[in-house]
């Protein structure tokens, strides 16, 4: 209670003093750059999540073979959420005497609830977005359908017993690539023509969807609320279970803004922790005063308690404000930068989140600090020099790496990029560590005949010995921080973004006979384009899983059920596709003739429980092949190259009703051919692949703004690392220089000894921080996004030239007010 | 709350009687031994010392530099332990106390004057004279202090931070803060060191007028022969042996 009353009655004295401004200030800055890092990715991220829902045409889709239950739709509306129904099945469309299989899509008003339907007037035309559905009575077709049956827009075509007018071509729907492979092309009805069509009796192959949008939290409560009571037939598709390009997109985005927030959260760190030391040295002096007066240790504790959590709190008032400041700038930036007029909003979540954050942090880097003054020897009032002993190196690191790990676990779940990411930055201290003791001994050795400023500078780095290698570590880390964000703001995201150069494929050509190759390749030579590979695909069904049928097997989660229990597309290849790598097992020879082998995608075999030596059965057209597994792959699903699950060894499927599948890069003007291809080759479909590339664009888009944006804070963050580290030394150096002055040395030998010290230090710290910014960036690109990485020596000049002339600047500018003032004055102030 | 004259002059009157009893034992130091860990090895710097000092007392302890001046006061005063030995401050054995033991002790019966006046740069004069008070929980700090400020002379600056004021004012701040909570024994550790003469004397003929009111026991660290003089007894030290001990009004 004392403490509480002493604590509180002192506050607004302890606000003057300049130590306790910095550490409000440290404090202030990470919970403003938390808060702002919390606001985009929140944003950012419902952003890009609101994108890649477009896939699903909603957020969440219940799909099943038997009509799904009502009460399923009304719940959704008791959650305030908005619905649509889907139903499609495999029907026979005719144009007079010609006809061809089609799926049939009727859609309820408001589909599709995420994205939009586009169409166009002529075939191959110039198509624009809808926000309708067909009227009742008409119907809107694919083109290569309407191709295969001689149709144009405006005539009749007729299924079962409706005769509907086509009122426009269909050349985009949200969630057309959701199984896209499996399906002749489609139509879209409206649904009301379903009771009057007679398409629909017993045994119908009918599959149902009911479409679901709204507020996030609704969804996700309304998926809590139905996820344990479905039906059986009954499975929820959200935009998480998903394995496809969009999503494959959406997922790099969101490591991309978690790894800058990673980063920002050990930059406050590191700021966070040099400020409490710089606090808790200022404060050493007038804790051994009280003591000396009779305080007792618990006293001491308990005032510094509270005041830390006091200032902790005034930080976290300050830092919210610039939070929200900075987040409506934010904001403005990107409604330009994204071309939107609105963004969703964000919640309060990213404040709370930061205060909570900023609490650990300090309890997780300060206190270890505080907990020194307690341990303040009361003698320190006649011994200036002696100082409280350290604290226990284990009960620090402890303490430290228990919060960062605390807040990591709770804000990314991304194991893999932690682990690089602290573990590389970790591993970059420690070598600094090491290389700045190296430094100081070989300093206090070498350079015994340079001039009188050099030496002084030279030996200031050998006598700091520890303070001038944890310098170095501290200026290190901002460096390399820096450089990391750097050299994914630039080469990764370059890299990301030429992955969607002109080549990628934007058309998909699918269901080509063998027979129709040969033909085809003559048409794409005829017409300049390059010949594109043919992927061969067999529809299979797996049977059993090592001699057990897949009905009777227990699978690791839903996905994995469904996935042994659905149509399997198959391909064989001789040799492994250049989107795809090997992640355990081998690859078949190329030359391989031997029993058939399966390749199969790494979440499948997760997801199926499966592994390598499993042995798989097919039933394909009446026969039934055995397989074993023999590797498992990574498959980069975003590079619009066809990609399969299950890939099997040549020769394995010989014999077996095979189709071929193709993607190709057609410039606008190569489109026209399609008319004359599709006449010649009236089975083929061509998938246009153009909005999806879009959507992956956009989302690239995104993330590479959000990332800018919260590189700039980054870097302030990094900066202001580099002046606490500087200021951490700041009073012994306003000191020498007073004396070295009081001596007789001239002001320039003094500047030119600081330069010369902060110069060795930075250009060490510079060297090293580039070395290791390359290598974790190379880690972090190869590992975790699957992209290229080139080293860049650039960096290197960068990083080195940085960390001399960042290191330089703010020591002359923190050890100026030493350089120009009177002697008298420090001398007077440092004997006070 | 009014402070009540008559008992303040009540109290001097005791203590003067005291004084004058001259028999009160304060500070003893039995055998006490202080030794150091340096590179060298062991290194002694207090050995087998021995002395009392009574209530009312002024000793100076004397010394070439490196005698073990500084040493010996800290371990009176219980801001350090020593090696052998015991120091027993008021009838108390400082080595049966902790360090948490020894601080309340110092709360309630020690003051300190340091040579470099250790104000506390963020408070200002005022403030700097209140710490005791507000460190003892007691609600009267600020009218105490303020009675304090104006009996050394600073009610014109007591608004004033550390930065500034002079040194002498300094030190005025400071010994108003040691006597502020009457302790049994003022500790003073080169007080007039950091001074020119003219206020260094200034400031001793303060210290000594306020100890004398106070009747409390002052021990202080000098190496100002005619400030030594002024004291009633003089410790000599020489490479941390006791080599005199001389009352001067015998």
């Amino acid at each position: 209670m004392r403490g509480l009353l002493f604590s509180l009655r002192s506050l607004g004295r302890d606000l003057r003093s300049g130590e306790v401004l910095v550490f409000i200030i440290a404090i202030a800055f990470a919970v403003g750059a938390l808060t702002s890092v919390g606001f985009l990715t929140d944003r950012i991220g419902k952003a890009v999540s609101l994108q890649a829902n477009e896939i699903l045409a909603a957020d969440l889709r219940l799909r099943s073979q038997e009509p799904i239950p009502e009460t399923l739709k009304d719940l959704a509306n008791d959650f305030n959420l908005v619905t649509a129904e889907i139903m499609w099945f495999p029907s026979v469309i005719y144009n007079k005497e010609k006809s061809a299989l089609s799926t049939i899509r009727a859609v309820s008003d408001l589909y599709p609830l995420r994205g939009s339907l586009r169409v166009s007037d002529t075939l191959f035309g110039e198509q624009r977005k809808i926000d309708e559905i067909p009227l009742k009575g008409e119907i809107w077709a694919e083109a290569s359908l309407l191709a295969r049956v001689g149709a144009e827009v405006g005539d009749f075509i007729s299924i079962g017993e409706l005769e509907l007018k086509i009122s426009s071509v269909l050349t985009y729907r949200p969630d057309q690539s959701i199984g896209f492979s499996s399906f002749a092309p489609s139509v879209l009805i409206n649904i009301k023509d379903i009771p009057n069509s007679n398409l629909i009796g017993e045994g119908s192959r009918v599959s149902h969807a009911l479409l679901v949008a709204g507020q996030e939290n609704e969804v996700n409560d309304y998926k809590a609320a139905i996820e344990n009571n479905l039906p059986e037939s009954v499975r929820i598709q959200s935009q998480e279970d998903r394995t496809d390009r969009v999503y494959s997109a959406t997922e790099k985005a969101k490591r991309f803004l978690s790894l800058t927030a990673v980063i920002s959260l050990l930059l406050s760190a590191v700021a966070v922790s040099m400020s409490a030391r710089r606090f808790t040295s200022k404060r050493m002096d007038a804790i051994a005063l009280m003591k000396s007066l009779g305080a007792t240790q618990g006293f001491v504790i308990t005032v510094a308690l509270i005041q830390l959590f006091l200032f902790t709190l005034f930080g976290i008032l300050i830092g919210s404000l610039i939070g929200f400041a900075a987040e409506e700038l934010i904001s403005k930036i990107l409604l330009d930068l994204l071309q939107q007029t609105k963004l969703p909003s964000a919640g309060i979540m990213p404040v709370i989140l930061a205060a909570l954050s900023a609490k650990v942090l300090v309890i997780g880097f300060a206190l270890p600090s505080l907990i020194q003054l307690r341990n303040t020897p009361p003698l320190k009032v006649l011994q200036h020099e002696i100082t409280a002993p350290a604290p226990s190196k284990i009960l620090i690191i402890g303490l430290s790496f228990l919060s960062i790990g605390t807040l990591l676990y709770r804000s990314f779940d991304d194991f893999s990029m932690l682990l690089v990411v602290i573990g590389g930055i970790g591993m970059v201290a420690i070598l600094l560590y090491l290389v700045g003791r190296g430094m100081a001994v070989f300093f206090g050795k070498a350079f015994k005949g340079v001039g009188v400023a050099w030496r002084y500078g030279f030996a200031n780095v050998s006598r700091r010995g520890r303070d001038s290698a944890i310098q170095i570590v501290a200026f290190g880390i901002g460096i390399t921080v820096i450089l990391i964000l750097t050299l994914v703001r630039t080469n990764l995201l370059d890299n990301w973004r030429q992955t969607m150069t002109n080549e990628v494929p934007n058309h998909f050509l699918i269901n080509i006979q063998p027979h129709e190759i040969e033909s085809l390749s003559m048409i794409f030579e005829a017409n300049n384009i390059a010949v594109p590979l043919f992927t061969p695909m067999v529809r299979a069904r797996m049977t059993k899983i090592n001699s057990q049928s897949v009905k009777e097997r227990e699978y690791p989660n839903e996905e994995g059920e469904w996935f042994v229990n659905r149509e399997a597309n198959l391909t064989w290849a001789n040799e492994l596709s250049s989107s795809n790598k090997i992640v355990d097992g081998k690859w078949w020879p190329s030359d391989y003739e031997g029993p058939p082998l399966i390749s199969i995608e790494e979440e499948a075999a997760k997801n199926t429980g499966l592994a390598i030596g499993d042995r798989i059965s097919f039933f394909i057209a009446g026969n039934e092949i055995e397989a074993e597994i023999s590797s498992i792959r990574k498959v980069n699903w975003d590079s619009f190259q066809p990609n399969f699950f299950i890939t099997l060894s040549p020769f394995s499927l010989d014999n077996m009703p095979t189709t071929f599948v193709s993607s190709l890069h057609i410039e606008d003007i190569g489109q026209s051919l399609f008319p004359e291809l599709l006449k010649l080759h009236p089975s083929i479909s061509i998938i246009d692949l153009g909005v999806i590339i879009e959507q992956v664009e956009d989302i690239i888009k995104n993330a590479s703004s959000a990332v800018q944006v919260i590189f700039l804070f980054t870097i302030g963050a990094g900066i202001a690392v580099l002046f606490a580290a500087v200021q951490s030394t700041i009073d012994e150096r306003r000191f020498e220089s007073a004396m070295l002055r009081a001596l007789g040395a001239r002001r320039s030998t003094i500047f030119v000894g600081v330069i010369t010290e902060f110069a060795a230090l930075g250009s060490a710290a510079g060297i090293l921080a580039s070395a290791g910014a390359s290598l974790i960036a190379y880690v972090i690109a190869t590992q975790l996004f699957n992209l290229p990485f080139s080293f860049d020596l650039k960096i290197w000049l960068v990083g080195t030239l940085c960390g001399v002339i960042i290191v330089c600047l703010s020591g002359c500018l923190a050890a100026r007010t030493a350089i120009n003032a009177k002697p008298a004055d420090f001398l007077r102030e440092a004997a006070n | 709350m009014l402070i009540d004259k008559n008992k303040i002059i009540r109290d001097i009157i005791i203590r003067m009687s005291h004084k004058s009893q001259n028999n009160i034992k304060v500070l003893e130091a039995k055998n006490i031994s202080k030794e150091v860990t340096s590179l060298e090895g062991p290194l002694t710097i207090l050995s087998d010392i021995n002395f009392e000092i009574y209530q009312g007392e002024s000793v100076a302890i004397v010394g070439p530099s490196g005698s073990g001046k500084s040493t010996l006061l800290s371990l009176l005063a219980g801001l350090d332990t020593p090696t052998k030995g015991n120091v027993v401050l008021n009838s108390t054995n400082l080595s049966n106390l902790d360090e948490d033991g020894r601080a309340k002790l110092r709360a309630e019966s020690v003051g300190f004057v340091f040579q470099s006046f250790h104000l506390i740069p963020s408070l200002n004069a005022l403030e700097n004279i209140m710490l005791p008070f507000e460190l003892a929980g007691n609600k009267n700090a600020r009218d105490l202090s303020w009675k304090i400020i104006k009996s050394v002379g600073l009610q014109d600056r007591w608004s004033h931070y550390p930065s500034q004021l002079s040194g002498g004012e300094k030190q005025r701040v400071a010994i108003a803060r040691a006597f502020a909570t009457e302790p049994a024994v003022l500790f003073a550790d080169e007080p007039t060191g950091n001074l020119d003469s003219r206020t260094g004397t200034k400031i001793m003929e303060l210290m000594f007028e306020i100890n004398h009111n106070l009747s409390t026991t002052l021990v202080l660290v000098t190496h100002d022969q005619n400030l030594a003089k002024r004291c009633d007894r003089t410790i000599s030290l020489d490479v941390g042996k006791l080599v005199s001990d001389q009352r001067h009004n015998e």
